[in-house]
């Protein structure tokens, strides 16, 4: 069995990516609706991502 | 002030809403595609596959109920509930004899969240499933 070995980054990026299709898929009733929310959620992830980040690239001095 | 309360809506039979949600977790987006939502039940029968296969991948551990203190009753009961939702994905591992002990390290670590959130997410897939069964959503 193949495995995997992804820095922090590439699975938090693969955990937003899913994460966020499935929320817009279920959470909203059109289909407009859906994708600004998948993209919204995603973007959401991505900037705490990069947040959370530099804050603890900061934290460590 | 206080809102007006709505009234609740009636359960509707569950001859209408239970085969939608049960093929929705033997198989994530079953239950769309069963009731016809074949482009949302593909996006989820994808996204909530590859998630799982992911967590496998990156040898993440599995859950199995364990009693003790509170927390650690809670982490690894939610935690196999969790991954008991992804149906057939968690039966087929299972059943091919996949058990990863749960060892230290960060890949290892995301893959556990993986396969436990691919069982959440298909919960809200079969809540959604639900809900378009019962007439509440399009």
């Amino acid at each position: 069995m193949p495995k995997m070995t992804l820095s922090h980054f590439e699975a938090a990026f693969l955990f937003a990516l899913f994460t966020s299709v499935v929320l817009g898929v279920v959470t909203k009733r059109t289909d407009k609706e859906r994708l600004q929310y998948g993209l919204y959620v995603f973007g959401c992830f991505l900037l705490a991502l990069f947040g959370l980040g530099w804050l603890m690239h900061f934290g460590h001095g | 002030m206080a809102k007006p309360k709505t009234p609740k809506e009636p359960l509707p039979p569950i001859g209408v809403w239970a085969p939608a949600v049960a093929l929705g977790w033997l198989v994530p987006g079953g239950g769309h595609f069963l009731l016809k939502r074949t482009g949302r039940a593909a996006l989820l029968l994808v996204s909530i596959t590859f998630m799982f296969l992911s967590g496998i991948f990156m040898r993440g551990a599995m859950f199995q109920p364990q009693s003790g203190d509170l927390l650690t009753t809670l982490i690894n009961t939610g935690g196999f509930v969790g991954d008991v939702a992804s149906g057939i994905l968690y039966l087929v591992s299972v059943w091919l004899g996949y058990n990863q002990p749960d060892v230290a390290g960060a890949v290892h670590d995301y893959g556990t969240k993986f396969l436990v959130t691919a069982g959440l997410l298909n919960v809200l897939a079969m809540v959604d499933a639900f809900e378009i069964a019962a007439g509440r959503k399009s």
